[in-house]
């Protein structure tokens, strides 16, 4: 019934009434639980998580533009790469704010050799993403071993360290600008839900970088440019059927092209933004699978600005937990939340006669329940894992429903169908 | 027709010759732009490689690329693209080392058994990705990049301190000691200098070239007879090129695809075993990185046993070549990375472009004959 509810609201609240949704399961867990911890909703928890989401979300967008012009871009994590060593170049030398705009530059280069292979000479997508993703880490290293063993702290692997771009507190809900601190107020009062919502908030809102915010304006940008204005409609079509588009007179290697080096500058600026504002330094290896963890967000958010951000906020979650936890417990809680939620995906499953999502979502639930019950933390290595467990196990379960681009991973060529 | 023969080949050899041509004269520019002088760079590489210990170096490092290449292959042939053997072969090879460290048995069957145990890991856990692509649709490539996260900095770093020699190591420790126990003589390769010192003079040095390189040999001659003598080759390399036809023809592309898989990662399970004949145990510094180089290699050699063969040389020579660099320091050694890169895409758009050309040469020739009959 409530079910039903829901899908009759409009987006927004739609979201709003699944996030509320899930901040209520997390605080009944963190109430109800074996354990004492508050860290599932804590401050300083959603502060990480956000953080840790924001690469995630910008390698999502940037397979989202190549994958909406139909160039699928295995490669996002060879330009990631691209970006982190630009972005500390950059960072080092101009500032952090220009370290960005390389760091975007950098993998916007990667963006174009991508292009070049697959819109111009038409190679097969996956393989010359394949090779950028091997190409990157090795230009990195060439350029480190040529540029950051001459710096003072820099080595083959690592640069200097560099400063990070401002931060932003909200004002009045969380002190910013020496206002009153209404969330802080909230949260002391511990009042169940409503304090933790507060603390999750509280998080998301104190000592936001400016680089988090941008990389949180481009999903309504991206929806924006890419749903609503000409060119937008011509990259999709360059997507979805690019005979047709020819038809109309589109040029669709150009669109292709310069969607496949958005593609990369957005990627490039997630390398950056590890590089700047999470590790405050450039280390090979940095960027540890998460320009696939963004690909893995583009196909559960289905192709879509908004279910990207959710998904890489899904995925970004499990990393931010890790921080801070020295206790396991908030590990071992997350046992009983992933456990609700797979009971809730079997029931969702069991109403749309999905006997076998139904299945396997009951055994991994049940799993998931016995061991939070009989355990009483987890194993570090198991922390380590988390969120590529989740990747994993939210695409047995969605990579079928969903809908790609028609025409994606297709190879074009002009005039031949 | 001879003419049409060495014009096919001249043609297959095109891309990978302009392919080294254009890397060479890309990496001179870098070079000069760094300060250092290409010729003498060059002159030092083939110098150094001419001598017979840095060939043996070069062989060593050119086996388990070989093994790693083949196992990438297996899949792209097929268009199935297991990301997944770096994770594969690190968890055969401490799943390998654990085994047989833990068992006394004679010779051959020792061996026999660690490479068995091996093959096993790494086709069990490749074909864990292979049953969620059939099962589930979960794309490959995501998967076994998830797996790989999850091998590395999961399960073998776990592991690693789980089966340490002398007992289990804490998370907290930060010496994570030597590896695993180490595995009796009986179950490691031995090395076949005296194989190759029957062509050449006696090697210096304490060199060893490894006897896996024996075990490489036949994973090539295995995979040509599998991919172009078998039912299963056949069916694998019609997937590939047309998985519609395929399927018309009573292909299953399920069990291609789950069958194909776990043979890759079988074959992925081996790429290992030539650190651990060399180490005698796994330990927390084993050999990284092969698994992505070997997918280079694959793409290189366009899948091909021979093809594969010429790019492992290739990349062992380059990764060789860095190490010689560094001791004359006639260049930086991270040159050889930028080789290569600059290689593996040069060649990938090199053998597109001679397809291409290839299908427009096919398609004049057809129409010129077909005009002929008009006639």
């Amino acid at each position: 019934m409530i079910l039903k509810q829901i899908r009759r609201l409009p987006t927004w609240a739609r979201w709003a009434s699944f996030a509320t949704l899930g901040i209520l399961v997390l605080t009944l867990v963190q109430e109800l639980g074996q354990n004492e911890t508050s860290h599932l909703t804590a401050m300083t928890t959603s502060q990480t998580a956000l953080k840790w989401s924001i690469p995630i979300l910008l390698a999502g967008l940037g397979g989202l533009f190549a994958e909406r012009a139909g160039i699928i871009n295995i490669g996002l994590e060879g330009m990631m790469i691209l970006g982190t060593w630009f972005g500390a170049w950059g960072a080092f030398n101009y500032g952090p704010y220009s370290g960005i705009l390389i760091g975007i530059i950098g993998g916007a280069i990667g963006g174009l050799i991508h292009a070049i292979a697959t819109v111009g000479f038409g190679v097969d997508h996956i393989i010359s993403g394949v090779a950028i993703n091997i190409l990157g880490p090795f230009a990195a290293r060439f350029l480190s071993s040529e540029i950051f063993t001459g710096y003072q702290g820099g080595s083959v692997t690592q640069s200097p360290r560099v400063e990070s771009v401002d931060k932003f507190t909200m004002p009045f809900l969380a002190g910013g600008y020496d206002t009153p601190n209404f969330l802080k107020w909230l949260g002391d009062k511990d009042i169940p839900i409503l304090s933790d919502t507060g603390n999750i908030f509280r998080g998301v809102l104190t000592q936001t970088s400016w680089a988090t915010i941008i990389a949180l304006l481009l999903v309504p940008l991206s929806a924006w440019l890419l749903w609503r204005t000409r060119f937008g409609l011509r990259v999709r079509i360059s997507g979805e059927d690019p005979w047709a588009g020819e038809s109309q007179g589109v040029n669709i290697y150009r669109y292709k092209f310069i969607a496949v080096m958005i593609s990369g500058g957005l990627a490039g600026f997630g390398g950056a933004f590890i590089t700047i504002e999470m590790s405050s330094i450039y280390q090979e290896g940095g960027t540890t699978g998460r320009g696939f963890i963004g690909l893995a967000a583009l196909i559960f958010g289905n192709w879509r600005p908004g279910g990207i951000l959710a998904a890489a906020l899904l995925f970004g979650y499990p990393y931010a937990l890790q921080f801070g936890d020295f206790d396991g417990f908030a590990s071992h809680a997350l046992l009983l939340v992933n456990a609700i939620a797979l009971f809730g995906v079997t029931i969702w499953a069991i109403r749309r006669s999905k006997h076998a999502d139904a299945v396997i979502a009951f055994v991994l639930a049940t799993l998931s329940a016995v061991w939070y019950f009989i355990a009483d933390t987890v194993p570090d290595w198991w922390v380590k894992i988390l969120p590529y467990v989740i990747v994993i196990v939210v695409l047995i379960f969605f990579a079928q429903r969903l809908r790609m681009p028609a025409a994606n991973g297709q190879i074009y060529r002009r005039g031949q169908t | 027709m001879k003419n049409e023969t060495i014009r096919r080949i001249m043609l297959a050899l095109a891309a990978p010759f302009a392919a080294v041509v254009f890397a060479t004269i890309a990496s001179s520019i870098f070079l000069l732009i760094a300060g250092s002088n290409p010729f003498t760079a060059y002159g030092d590489m083939f110098e150094y490689g001419s001598r017979l210990e840095i060939q043996v170096d070069i062989l060593n490092r050119a086996t388990p690329l070989y093994i790693s290449g083949v196992a990438a292959a297996i899949g792209f042939r097929m268009n199935l693209f297991n990301i997944g053997v770096e994770g594969q072969y690190r968890l055969a090879a401490i799943v390998a080392a654990y085994v047989g460290a833990s068992v006394s048995l004679p010779g051959v069957l020792h061996v026999g058994l660690i490479l068995i145990v091996a093959m096993l890991v790494g086709g069990a856990y490749s074909g864990v990705a292979g049953v969620l692509k059939v099962t589930r649709g979960v794309n490959e490539v995501i998967s076994t990049i998830m797996l790989n996260a999850i091998a590395i900095s999961g399960l073998i770093a776990w592991l690693v301190r789980e089966w340490q020699a002398g007992g289990s190591v804490d998370a907290t420790a930060t010496n994570l000691g030597v590896g695993t126990e180490p595995i009796d003589e009986s179950g490691l390769i031995p090395n076949i200098n005296s194989w190759l010192e029957l062509f050449t003079r006696e090697i210096g040095k304490g060199k060893e070239l490894t006897g896996v390189f024996l075990v490489a040999v036949a994973v090539g001659i295995l995979y040509h007879i599998l991919i172009n003598r078998t039912r299963f080759g056949f069916d694998l390399r019609a997937t590939g090129i047309n998985p519609f036809a395929a399927r018309v023809g009573g292909v299953s592309d399920k069990k291609m695809v789950l069958g194909a898989m776990v043979l890759s990662g079988v074959v992925a399970g081996l790429v290992g075993m030539a650190e651990i004949a060399k180490l005698g145990r796994f330990n927390p510094n084993f050999v990284g990185g092969l698994g992505f180089a070997g997918i280079a290699v694959a793409l290189l050699g366009r899948n091909h046993p021979g093809g594969i063969a010429i790019g492992a040389l290739l990349f062992a020579f380059l990764d060789t070549a860095s190490g010689v660099l560094q001791v004359t320091g006639s260049a930086s050694r991270e040159i050889v990375f930028i080789m290569q890169g600059i290689i593996l895409l040069a060649a990938v758009i090199a053998y597109e472009v001679v397809q291409r050309f290839r299908i427009r040469e096919e398609a004049r020739l057809a129409s010129a004959l077909l005009e002929g009959d008009a006639q």
